[in-house]
């Protein structure tokens, strides 16, 4: 186990690549989904202001 | 057509220089970049032979990209654009002629200019007149592709930076070969003829497809 | 047949589609990120010999080549958008274009780091101007002129195809640009990067990274058709079938 994460000695390069890819990968992910939540409640929003702004 | 070629030639031109300071700062600014190097790595005569290729190049490439804000600007701003996007010829055609103004005004001058840069870094007499020369041929391969650079910025704010991004890295062929074309006559003048050749090929690229792609951009930016 | 694919140009038509899509290509990169790591770990020499000796470092390539291939991919991707999108005018293939950049620019930037951390235990350096990682930088250039020329123009039509003209200048100058910095002196082409060739390399290397090459590309479908979904939102705000799908029961609850 201890002999995969030191990677020979290389640990800091092989894991600092890895690292940065499941990083980056992670963040996309998470930047994506709470877009998606954001861009739905500005829009829900908008279409209750509407509809409320309507009936008056 | 080859009227209205010439009439739109002659028009920027006589406007250009009729701002001259316009013209001379771009100059101004290729000379200043140039000597400002030598006072930040040091004089020694032989690392500044090595660098002298590269640093004019450089300079000469951020010259042609301050220059290229105002290709369309002030057309823009006024109509006139508008007025060309309508006339009946090619625009490609028009466009072709904005951009020779823009290289006789600032591309030509740094090639003159060229000889004293060469003395400023020591290089060789063969070296300077293969500067030249390369500068001849790469200089207006600068302004054809800014020009599609040009058309997609105009009127955007940010326009000089964001200009800046997009061009540069378009332009790394010429660099690499203009300044390879310099270095190596330092071993032989005939070292150079790929490079130059090379840099013609562009340039005859870059005459048949860039007014054709800054047209397009010009439509899409004005419609 | 053929009405049916036309039918999904239509953002309202492919959104419910791409919606349907994101979690399929998502559990399939998954899968096969982890197979082709598995691979790529245990089942591959710790140490490599013969003309060009890697040690344990060597498993970056695991990350460092799909990244490498998918952000060159996935530029053409970008310019084969946008070029539909120009010849034809269909709003959704511009956003498609736009959905795909982000992602494309990470794989670069990935490439150049995971790059880098090769090179230090490798080559001695964290960067060389070695040709392919000098034109990975440029393409990362690109990508990110494409992403700052779209988001400068406030007209979203004039931003799509000023944007989209940019990136297919851009795909016609890669291969100069790469020919260029691979040969900068035309009498003598330098050797390149990497000595060995796909056909010499170890075959469990070598299905550990096309694997893993899969897997990236995969997630690259989730990502872009995920992002997609959100533009199309944005872009289509106004219309009837957003409104309805984000606040269906707001004319009941008024009531």
């Amino acid at each position: 186990m201890t002999e995969f994460f030191a990677q020979g000695g290389y640990a800091f390069y092989v894991w600092g690549a890895y690292g940065m890819a499941l990083l980056l990968l992670a963040l996309e992910i998470v930047s994506l989904v709470r877009r998606q939540r954001t861009i739905l409640a500005r829009i829900g929003r908008l279409v209750r202001m509407r509809a409320r702004g309507g009936e008056q | 057509m080859g009227r209205s070629f010439l009439a739109l030639l002659r028009r920027d031109i006589t406007l250009a220089l009729r701002r001259r300071t316009d013209v001379l700062t771009t100059l101004f600014f290729f000379v200043i970049v140039v000597s400002l190097f030598p006072l930040g790595v040091g004089s020694e005569r032989e690392v500044l032979r090595l660098l002298g290729p590269g640093v004019v190049w450089v300079a000469a490439l951020l010259a042609s990209m301050l220059a290229l804000e105002r290709l369309f600007a002030a057309d823009y701003e006024d109509g006139t654009l508008e007025q060309l996007l309508l006339a009946g010829q090619p625009l490609a055609l028009l466009v072709l002629a904005k951009v020779l103004a823009h290289w006789l005004l600032t591309g030509l001058p740094v090639v003159l200019i060229a000889p004293l840069i060469g003395m400023q870094y020591y290089l060789p007499q063969t070296a300077i007149l293969m500067m030249m020369l390369a500068l001849l041929v790469g200089t207006p391969v600068l302004s054809l592709i800014g020009a599609i650079g040009a058309a997609l910025t105009l009127g955007l704010r940010g326009g000089g930076i964001l200009l800046s991004l997009l061009v540069l890295p378009l332009y790394v062929p010429v660099l690499i070969y203009g300044s390879g074309a310099v270095s190596v006559s330092t071993i032989a003048a005939a070292e150079s003829q790929p490079y130059l050749f090379l840099l013609g090929a562009f340039l005859v690229l870059a005459l048949v497809f860039a007014p054709l792609a800054s047209a397009a951009a010009l439509r899409i930016s004005l419609e | 047949m053929q009405l049916n694919w036309f039918r999904f140009a239509a953002p309202a038509n492919f959104y419910p589609l791409a919606g349907r899509l994101v979690p399929i290509f998502g559990v399939i990169a998954a899968v096969t990120v982890l197979i082709g790591l598995y691979w790529g770990f245990f089942e591959t020499p710790d140490r490599l010999g013969g003309t060009n000796p890697q040690k344990e470092y060597y498993r970056i390539i695991f990350i460092h080549v799909p990244a490498a291939w998918l952000s060159m991919w996935l530029y053409v991707v970008l310019a084969g958008w946008c070029a539909i999108g120009l010849v034809f005018n269909t709003r959704l293939s511009y956003m498609m274009a736009n959905a795909v950049a982000p992602t494309g620019a990470l794989f670069t930037f990935l490439a150049l780091w995971t790059g880098a951390l090769w090179g230090r235990p490798s080559w001695g350096t964290y960067w060389d101007w070695d040709p392919r990682l000098t034109s990975e930088l440029i393409l990362f250039f690109l990508y990110i002129g494409y992403l700052a020329l779209h988001s400068a123009i406030d007209d979203a039509r004039r931003a799509d195809k000023a944007a989209a003209l940019l990136a297919l200048v851009g795909l016609v100058c890669v291969p100069v640009i790469y020919w260029s910095i691979n040969c900068p002196d035309p009498n003598q082409c330098a050797a390149l990067h990497q000595r060995s060739s796909l056909t010499q390399m170890e075959p469990n290397i070598l299905s550990a990274m096309l694997t893993m090459t899969f897997g990236l590309w995969m997630y690259s479908f989730a990502s872009a058709f995920a992002r997609l979904r959100g533009i199309i939102l944005e872009r289509e705000a106004e219309s009837t079938w957003v409104q309805e799908l984000v606040a269906p029961a707001s004319r009941e609850a008024i009531r």
